[in-house]
């Protein structure tokens, strides 16, 4: 399906993750830059050097604020990248860091940012191999932009990708979902709200080796921006299945869930920044699960869904009340309804 | 979560889902209209439509306080939004609402300094915080969010905030449903009647409808137990020829409503002599406008606002869906010109919208 960018300027829903953001890059970037390293528009590309199998990826921090409780921008800037090789199957070796740093920034604050981006790389088992520094006039970025691109080595065997997914697969994420989202738009502080929530920024490599250990996984991803629902909705769309979710079984904290009621946002939207997702052969599912819960960093894993033939390329959610509807791309931010 | 769990309960649910099954004659369609969009939203969010016997057929009412702005008025806001000095603070939920010459999310991204406020008082804040800038809220809604303006005026002029304005649009919910009732050929059985409104108006200005129309009227809360309580209260009511005006919404809705809500709107507010409704038309008495002794934090006293009135799309049926004479997969623009990311009509425009709710969760449901 050809998606066509309509839009004249580009406005913050471009940056949401949703349907613009599929417009934006699908509709402006792949036509001038489309190859076939490109193409698949996965977490990480994959090529061949040397007979080696690597998978390279990048991407940009901009949170704010850049201090949140549970990490910093430096912590997402680290793990962001390394849970994009990781899902890929690879093996994170090597990052590359950029920062663009507004004038008048704190060097206190960067010396921490700093740390925390080496704490966060010694847990994932990687190194910063490469960075660049720019400082822009005051007034031209809001702080600190970071981006970090990545380097990993894939397995030579290993097959993943959508479009290996069979009806009859399980879908399970390894632990709540929407941590991250609520954790930081409450840290912004002007929502008044009085809640304890801490973003799960968390490498997931050995989530990752725990689940390849077990075998029979099609497809792993980690559902950030625009959470579950976009991760599973480009699921479904790549790879020709219909994905059924159990509303009841989805994993999410009680704090998490009061806080989106109140801002009337679906947590099935909110990003996610220590969430694995993956689906695995039937035969496979429950030792998958096992292993998952076996680890810290899974003890809240679950069966959240299966794959079916039909319809193809929906995304549909059986309601705790014993109903059904369509879980829909995000089409903007998330923006809290009125009353 | 108490207060929330309670009313999704699974058990709850079946037991109203066996009471309706028994209430309805099987083959008598009854057609009810739930006036507010919030009940529009839990009806999909929950697939409600699939609890219901397939007699009960749901009509989506005028009540989506977003999409009953006409595109006029999104322009005064824009031009509002536009002027050098202006802090134009909005509802989340208003800024991807087109205007004729487009939303105020795109006029952001042009340079117009537009903030997302949660409420009244936080736009009242940022002109404190601001007293260099002109701050002007973009006031929406029905008797649910009009409170809160009319407060955050009575702090306003009590502190003497004199950068602080409000571009009122709000309105009231009884002019559309009199309307909608007017339509000749309608066909609704009875409604399923906005409960958060009605805990400032209470459950009297409804009473018309069952007086004068003859049409059952139960006010209900918003969780989906909640809905399927009121759904089987009217049909109750029809089943036995009834036709009253009942409250399911008894945890928070009096009769009189919130007295001292209403007193703060009438201090601050009166109604305009007639208002334009996205979709439906001019409405008389329908809108409210700030008082004249409130002219000083009235952003239409204190601007020149274009104030050109902006035809709907010729293509968009919002009117009939707004009336129940379609349903959303019926228009002809649904789905193909008229999609959540570049809405046409009204009711495409916010979530609690007919159409967006529809095309949101419901497209499985058309029938072949």
């Amino acid at each position: 399906m050809t998606v066509r960018l309509r839009d004249e300027v580009v406005t913050l829903a471009h940056g949401a993750g949703g349907k613009a953001t599929r417009a934006l890059v699908e509709g402006l970037f792949v036509p001038e830059l489309a190859n076939p390293l490109l193409s698949p528009l996965g977490d990480s590309a994959l090529l061949e050097v040397g007979g080696a199998r690597l998978a390279l990826t990048t991407d940009t921090y901009v949170v704010r604020p850049l201090f949140f409780p549970g990490g910093t921008i430096g912590e997402l800037a680290v793990n962001g990248t390394v849970n994009d090789l990781v899902v890929a199957g690879a093996r994170p070796v090597a990052l590359t860091a950029g920062f663009v740093i507004e004038e008048g920034f704190p060097v206190d604050d960067l010396r921490r940012i700093a740390a925390s981006i080496a704490a966060a790389a010694r847990r994932a088992g990687v190194v910063v191999a490469a960075g660049d520094t720019k400082v822009v006039e005051r007034g031209n970025a809001d702080g600190l932009f970071v981006n970090t691109a990545g380097l990993g080595v894939v397995p030579a065997t290993l097959e993943l990708g959508p479009e290996l997914v069979r009806a009859g697969d399980r879908v399970l994420v390894s632990g709540t979902l929407g941590d991250h989202g609520m954790a930081v738009l409450v840290a912004r502080g002007d929502l008044a709200l009085d809640v304890d929530l801490r973003s799960d920024t968390a490498p997931l490599h050995e989530l990752a080796a725990a689940l390849l250990a077990v075998g029979g996984v099609r497809f792993m991803r980690d559902p950030t921006r625009g959470g579950l629902a976009t991760t599973l909705n480009e699921l479904a769309a790549a790879g020709e299945v219909a994905v059924r979710l159990d509303e009841a079984a989805l994993p999410v904290r009680g704090e998490v869930s009061a806080a989106c009621e109140i801002l009337g946002i679906d947590p099935l939207y909110v990003a996610n920044e220590g969430k694995l997702v993956a689906v695995v052969a039937p035969e496979h599912a429950d030792a998958a699960l096992a292993a998952l819960r076996a680890l810290p960093l899974g003890s809240d894993a679950a069966f959240v869904g299966t794959i079916e033939a039909e319809p193809e390329g929906l995304v549909l959610l059986d309601t705790a009340l014993g109903g059904s509807r369509i879980v829909d791309m995000l089409v903007g931010d998330p923006l809290p309804r009125i009353c | 979560m108490r207060f929330v769990d309670e009313f999704r309960s699974r058990r709850l649910a079946d037991a109203l889902r066996a009471e309706l099954a028994a209430l309805v004659e099987a083959g008598r369609p009854v057609r009810l209209m739930e006036v507010c969009g919030g009940h529009t939203h839990t009806i999909y969010k929950h697939g409600l439509t699939d609890l219901v016997p397939p007699e009960v057929d749901f009509l989506h009412g005028p009540g989506c306080p977003v999409c009953v702005i006409p595109m006029g008025r999104v322009d005064d806001a824009l031009s509002l939004a536009e002027r050098p000095n202006v802090l134009f603070t909005t509802f989340g939920d208003m800024l991807r609402v087109p205007g004729g010459r487009g939303s105020l999310l795109e006029a952001k991204a042009r340079g117009a300094d537009v903030r997302m406020v949660y409420s009244p008082l936080d736009a009242l804040a940022l002109a404190r915080a601001h007293p260099e800038r002109e701050v002007v809220f973009f006031a929406v809604g029905f008797e649910t969010t009009a409170p809160s303006t009319a407060l955050t005026l009575l702090r306003a002029r009590h502190e003497g905030v004199s950068n602080f304005s409000v571009f009122c649009n709000h309105v009231t919910i009884a002019p559309p449903l009199r309307a909608i009732l007017d339509t000749p050929g309608l066909a609704v059985d009875g409604f399923v009647a906005p409960g958060h409104v009605s805990a400032v108006i209470g459950t009297e200005p409804y009473d018309f409808i069952a007086r004068d129309y003859g049409k059952p009227v139960v006010v209900s809360a918003f969780e989906p137990v909640d809905i399927l309580q009121s759904v089987a209260m009217l049909v109750r009511q029809l089943r036995e020829g009834r036709c009253e005006v009942e409250n399911q919404y008894t945890r928070v809705v009096r009769r009189e409503g919130n007295p001292r809500a209403l007193a703060a709107m009438a201090e601050t507010m009166e109604l305009r002599e007639t208002f334009e409704w996205r979709g439906l038309g001019e409405i008389p008495w329908s809108g409210l406008r700030l008082r004249d002794a409130f002219a000083p934090f009235d952003a239409e006293a204190r601007y020149e606002l274009p104030g050109a009135r902006v035809a709907d799309p010729k293509a968009c049926q919002c009117g009939e869906v707004l009336v129940g004479a379609i349903k959303p997969w019926q228009c002809r623009v649904f789905g193909t010109a008229c999609t959540p990311e570049h809405p046409l009509g009204t009711c495409m425009v916010s979530s609690e919208g007919a159409c967006a709710a529809f095309h949101a969760y419901g497209r499985l449901q058309v029938p072949a």
